[in-house]
C-alpha cells in the first residue's frame, strides 16, 4: 500500500481495514497523531485529507484517498504554520497530548473560515477533548491564528 | 493537641507506603547525600556538578528537572531554578528528565503526610514535617504528586545552580590569573570586565569539577531574580506543537513489538476458563502471555503492531471469576452508609465539645445534611502505556511515569532481577492526575518483554482498558450537622465522612504484603484542615474499605472533601441568613491570607452586586496543597440547560516562581474539578464499570467552557502547590451557584444528575 504522506510517497504493508491512525503510528513511522479513545470521540488523531479534518482513528487505511497530511508537515521549509505560530506564542499547550489534534482541526477551520467567531471555535473545535483545560488559550490562539494568517505571516 | 503517640499512629500509613518503597536503605544514611547518578552516563568531555547540571565543552548546558512533566509546567520552572543561579538563559539549557535514582528524591511529597493543617507552624508540626521529609530522603522517594515538585526544589535546585557557578568562576579565576571577586557571569560565560577577557563555562567545566564545591551558597535576593516570578516561554513548548515524539506512545525502538493488555473487568478476578486459540491464530500475533500481578490477572497480547494486538485482544474469550466486592452501586452506595453509621473512625479534628453542643440544640437551630460523590476515572488524553527491553539480564522501560524509584523496585521484583539491572527512562506524559504514580502499565510491559526474546515490546492499553481498569478517585459519603447560633453563624459543625482508604488500597497494589494499619488522613483532606474558626468543630474520617481499588485523583481527598465541606458552608449561611462571603470572613478571621483571597475573588466578580434575572453566582474556599484558593461561579439559565458563564479565581501561593504556568495550572485545575462535577461519574454493575470510552465518560469540551479571570497572591508565609489547588473548589462553587440560580441544593455528584448543563 502506498499514501502520500506529509507531502513523502511512503510504502507499507497493511490490512486495509486498519484504522489509518496505526498505519501512520506504527506503519508510517508518523507517531505526531495521537491515539486517544479508537471511537472517534476525543480528536486526538485528527489529520487532515485532502485539506479536510479527519479523524484517523476510524478510518480504515483501505479507504483513504487523497494526500495525508499530520502535524510533522504541518509546517512547511521550517515555517511553522500560523496556528502553530500562534500555540507558541500564546503558550497553550499543558500535558501536549491533545494538542496535534487541536492544531489540525483548528488549521482546517482557518482554511475555510478566516475569521472564526467565538461560536465557530466551539463549533469547530468541540471535538477535541483536552484534559488539561487549555481551551480559554485555545480560543485566543485561534483569533490569533487568524490574523496571522490573514496578514500572510 | 494530640499527643505524639497518636501522631505516630496517624502517620503509619504514609510511612508504611514509605518505608516499603525503599527497602534496601537503611534510615542511619539520613544525613549522608546520595551519589550523583550522573557520572556514569556522560558524554565524550562532558561534566557534571551535582544532580543536576551537566556542562559539556561546547558549552551545552544540561539541567535535569527530576520530577514527571504531564502538563504542569514543571520542566520549564525547575530549569529556571538552576538557570537563575547559573546565570544563563533558560533558551540556552537543555531540560532532561534524567533517570531514576535515588538523589532526586521528593522530600514535600512526604512532609505533610502528617495530622497537622498546612498552616499550624507549631513546633510539634513542624518536628513531623522534617521527620516525614527526612523519610522521604532516606528512602529515595522520586515522586510528582501532591503539587510538591517546586516546594521540594525550590532551595535544592537554585542552590544546585548556584553550587555550579561557584565552581565555574573559580576554574576561571585561575585559568585567568585574577581573583574569583573579579569576575561576573552572565549567559553562560564568565567575564573579567577589567581586562575584556571571557570565558565560557563549557570551557572551563573540565577544571571546574575538580574544584571542590563550597560548603555554603549564597542565592541571590528576590529582587535580583530575571527568570524566576515571571512568566517563561514553556521548554517544551516547540515539541508539543510540532508533533514531536515526546511521549510514552510514541516510543520507537529497533526491532520492536507491539501489544497491549486484556485485564480481569473484575477487579482481581482470575480467569475461570480461557480460549486463546481464535486469538493465537490470527495474523499479526506473536505471542499470547497470562499476566498474575498484585494489580490484576488477566492477557498480555505481543502482536507486530497495535491494531493487530487490539484486535487479538477481543478475540480472547474469557469467563472471569466473580467479584470480591460489593458488586453495583447499590451496594457500594449501602457499604458507604453503614460504615456511616457504625463507623468509629478518626477525628483529625476535635475542637471544642461538639457531643455536648448538639445534645441539646433546638431543632430550629440545627442544620443537617447527607452527601455523596461517586468513583471518578483519571482518563488521562494518552492511554496507559509503557514500552520494556528485557536483554542480557537487563530491563529497559520507558515508561510515562510520576515515580521512577518505585517503578524501578516494582519493575525489578516482576521480572525477578536486581534493581540495579532496571533502567528506568520517564518520558513526558500525555496527562497524569495522579493516574501514573501506578506500576501497572510499567510492570505490564516488563512481564510481556520478558516473553519477546529480547526485543522491545511497546505496550499500548484501549481506552476501555484505560478508564476500566484504573485507581479510582474513592466514592465517598457525608452526614453533616451544624448547630447555628443567636448570629446566625455556626457554634458547632460535625462532619463524618465514609470512603476507601486511598493508602490501604495503594499498598494493597504496591506492596501486598504490608497490611494497612492507622487512619488515612486523605479521606478527611480539605475538611478536617480549613482555615475555619467555629467553637465545636469536629471532622471525622471513617474508612470503608469497599474493594474498588482507588488511588491518587488531582487533589485527592480535598476533591471531594472541598464539595462536602463548602457546600455545607453555603448551606450553613443559607440558615443562617448570612452572606457566604460575609460568613467567611468572620470565621476565618484569624488567618488574613483566607481572608484575603475571598475578598480578591468577590472583588473581581462583584460578588453581592444585583445580577440580571436567570444568573446567579457560587463561592467555595479550600487551603489545599498550602494554596489558599477562593473561587466564584456564576451561571446562567439557557433554553439548553445551565450554562457556566464565568469563573474568578484568587489564589494565593506564596511565592508565585512563573505567573503565567500558575494562572494555566489554576484554569486547569477549575475545569478539573468542573468536568466532574457536570457529569462524571463511574459506576458498577455485576463488579464490572459501567463505562468505557469519552462518549459515557466525557470531560467538559470547548463549547462548555466558561471565561477566567485570575489573581494571584503572595502575602501567604510559606510557599504552596499549583498543579491541584484549581480543583477543590470548582464543583462546591459551582453547586452553591445552581443552588442561587434554582433554589435546588443538590448533594450529589454529578449536578448533572438533578440539573441539565448547556
Amino acid at each position: 500500500m502506498r499514501l502520500i504522506i506529509d507531502g513523502k510517497s511512503i510504502e507499507f504493508e497493511a490490512d486495509p481495514e486498519m484504522p489509518l491512525l496505526w498505519a501512520l503510528r506504527d506503519l508510517a513511522g508518523k507517531t505526531g497523531p495521537k491515539f486517544g479513545c479508537g471511537i472517534a470521540a476525543c480528536g486526538a488523531c485528527t489529520v487532515h485529507i485532502g485539506g479536510e479534518a479527519v479523524r484517523s482513528c476510524t478510518l480504515p487505511v483501505g479507504q483513504v484517498e487523497g494526500e495525508v497530511t499530520t502535524i510533522e508537515g504541518l509546517a512547511v521549509d521550517g515555517k511553522l504554520h500560523p496556528v502553530q505560530q500562534a500555540w507558541l506564542d500564546e503558550q497553550v499547550a499543558q500535558c501536549g497530548y491533545c494538542q496535534a489534534g487541536q492544531i489540525m482541526s483548528a488549521a482546517a477551520l482557518l482554511d475555510v473560515n478566516p475569521a472564526p467567531t467565538d461560536a465557530d471555535i466551539d463549533e469547530a473545535m468541540n471535538g477535541n477533548l483536552c484534559r488539561c483545560g487549555t481551551y480559554p488559550r485555545i480560543r485566543t490562539a485561534i483569533k490569533k491564528a487568524a490574523a496571522l494568517k490573514t496578514a500572510g505571516i | 493537641m494530640a499527643s505524639v503517640a497518636k501522631i505516630a499512629r496517624r502517620t503509619f500509613l504514609i510511612g508504611a507506603a514509605a518505608v516499603a518503597g525503599g527497602v534496601a536503605v537503611g534510615y542511619w544514611y539520613v544525613s549522608r547525600p546520595y551519589p550523583n547518578p550522573l557520572e556514569g552516563e556522560l558524554a565524550e568531555g562532558e561534566r557534571t556538578f551535582n544532580p543536576y547540571v551537566k556542562i559539556a565543552p561546547d558549552n551545552m548546558i544540561t539541567v535535569i528537572a527530576p520530577r514527571a512533566e504531564m502538563g504542569q509546567g514543571v520542566s520549564t520552572t525547575l530549569a529556571a531554578l538552576v538557570a537563575e543561579e547559573l546565570d544563563v538563559e533558560l533558551a540556552a539549557v537543555r531540560v532532561e528528565h534524567g533517570p531514576a535514582s535515588f538523589a532526586y528524591y521528593n522530600a514535600a511529597l512526604l512532609e505533610e503526610g502528617g495530622p497537622f493543617p498546612f498552616y499550624d507552624r507549631s513546633l510539634m508540626a513542624e518536628t513531623v514535617r522534617g521527620a516525614l521529609g527526612g523519610v522521604s530522603k532516606v528512602l529515595g522517594f522520586q515522586g510528582t504528586g501532591g503539587s510538591s515538585s517546586t516546594r521540594d526544589a525550590f532551595d535544592r535546585m537554585r542552590q544546585a545552580g548556584a553550587a555550579a557557578r561557584h565552581v565555574l568562576v573559580e576554574a576561571a579565576a585561575r585559568k585567568l590569573g585574577v581573583a574569583a571577586s573579579e569576575l561576573s557571569t552572565a549567559n553562560g560565560a564568565i567575564e573579567h570586565k577589567a581586562s575584556g577577557r571571557r570565558v565560557t563555562y563549557g570551557e572551563v567545566a573540565a577544571a571546574a569539577a575538580a574544584v571542590d564545591p563550597p560548603s555554603t551558597v549564597r542565592l541571590k535576593d528576590k529582587a535580583d531574580w530575571k527568570l524566576l516570578g515571571k512568566p517563561q516561554p514553556r521548554v517544551d513548548m516547540l515539541a508539543k506543537v510540532t508533533g514531536a515524539p515526546i511521549f510514552g506512545i510514541d516510543v520507537v525502538l529497533p526491532d520492536m513489538l507491539f501489544g497491549t493488555v486484556k485485564m480481569s473487568p473484575r477487579f482481581w478476578a482470575k480467569p475461570v476458563k480461557a480460549d486463546l486459540s481464535k486469538a493465537e491464530k490470527m495474523p499479526g500475533v506473536v505471542k499470547i502471555v497470562p499476566l498474575e500481578t498484585s494489580y490484576g490477572h488477566g492477557f498480555g497480547i505481543i502482536a507486530e503492531n497495535t491494531w493487530a494486538a487490539f484486535q487479538a485482544a477481543d478475540a480472547i474469550e474469557v469467563e472471569w471469576d466473580a467479584a470480591e466486592y460489593p458488586a453495583d452501586n447499590a451496594a457500594i452506595s449501602q457499604a458507604l452508609a453503614d460504615a456511616l453509621a457504625a463507623g468509629e473512625g478518626s477525628a483529625l479534628r476535635d475542637d471544642g465539645d461538639v457531643d455536648t453542643a448538639f445534645a441539646d440544640a433546638p431543632r430550629e437551630r440545627l442544620v443537617e445534611a447527607s452527601y455523596e460523590v461517586p468513583y471518578l476515572a483519571h482518563a488521562c488524553m494518552e492511554p496507559m502505556n509503557a514500552t520494556a527491553r528485557f536483554s542480557d539480564g537487563v530491563l529497559d522501560v520507558w515508561s510515562p511515569n510520576q515515580m521512577p524509584t518505585l517503578t524501578r523496585y516494582l519493575c525489578s521484583e516482576a521480572v525477578g532481577i536486581e534493581r540495579d539491572k532496571v533502567n528506568v527512562h520517564t518520558t513526558h506524559l500525555g496527562g497524569g492526575f495522579g493516574r501514573r504514580g501506578e506500576m501497572d502499565f510499567s510492570i505490564y510491559a516488563a512481564l510481556l518483554a520478558k516473553e519477546a526474546g529480547g526485543r522491545p515490546v511497546k505496550v499500548t492499553w484501549t481506552r476501555e482498558e484505560d478508564i476500566r481498569h484504573d485507581a479510582y478517585r474513592p466514592a465517598a459519603a457525608g452526614k453533616f450537622q451544624a448547630r447555628l447560633g443567636d448570629d446566625g453563624l455556626p457554634e458547632a459543625l460535625e462532619m463524618r465522612i465514609a470512603s476507601p482508604s486511598v493508602i490501604g488500597s495503594a499498598l494493597r497494589r504496591m506492596f501486598p504484603s504490608i497490611s494497612p494499619l492507622g487512619p488515612d488522613r486523605t479521606i478527611t483532606d480539605g475538611s478536617h484542615n480549613q482555615p475555619y474558626a467555629i467553637a465545636n468543630y469536629r471532622v471525622t474520617g471513617i474508612a470503608a474499605d469497599i474493594g474498588v481499588p482507588v488511588g491518587f485523583w488531582r487533589s485527592v481527598g480535598n476533591s471531594y472533601n472541598g464539595f462536602f465541606h463548602e457546600c455545607f458552608m453555603d448551606e450553613v449561611a443559607t440558615a443562617g441568613k448570612i452572606d457566604p462571603v460575609e460568613l467567611r470572613r468572620k470565621l476565618m478571621a484569624s488567618w488574613p491570607t483566607a481572608v484575603k483571597v475571598a475578598d480578591k475573588a468577590a472583588a473581581m466578580a462583584k460578588w453581592g452586586e444585583p445580577l440580571p434575572a436567570g444568573r446567579a453566582k457560587g463561592f467555595a474556599f479550600t487551603l489545599s496543597f498550602g494554596g489558599w484558593v477562593a473561587e466564584i461561579v456564576q451561571v446562567a439559565d439557557t433554553p439548553a440547560g445551565i450554562r457556566i458563564e464565568k469563573v474568578w479565581i484568587a489564589a494565593d501561593v506564596g511565592t508565585a516562581l512563573d505567573p503565567g504556568i500558575i494562572e494555566a495550572q489554576l484554569v486547569s485545575g477549575a475545569i478539573f474539578g468542573l468536568s466532574a462535577a457536570i457529569g462524571q461519574e463511574i459506576t458498577f454493575s455485576n463488579g464490572m464499570v459501567e463505562q468505557s470510552n469519552f462518549h459515557d465518560f466525557d470531560a467538559m469540551r470547548i463549547s462548555q467552557c466558561p471565561a477566567f479571570e485570575i489573581a494571584i497572591l503572595e502575602k501567604a508565609e510559606r510557599m504552596g502547590g499549583v498543579g491541584e489547588i484549581g480543583t477543590p473548589p470548582a464543583a462546591p462553587a459551582l453547586a452553591n451557584a445552581v443552588f442561587a440560580l434554582t433554589g435546588k441544593r443538590i448533594r450529589t455528584l454529578p449536578l448533572s444528575k438533578e440539573v441539565a448543563f448547556a
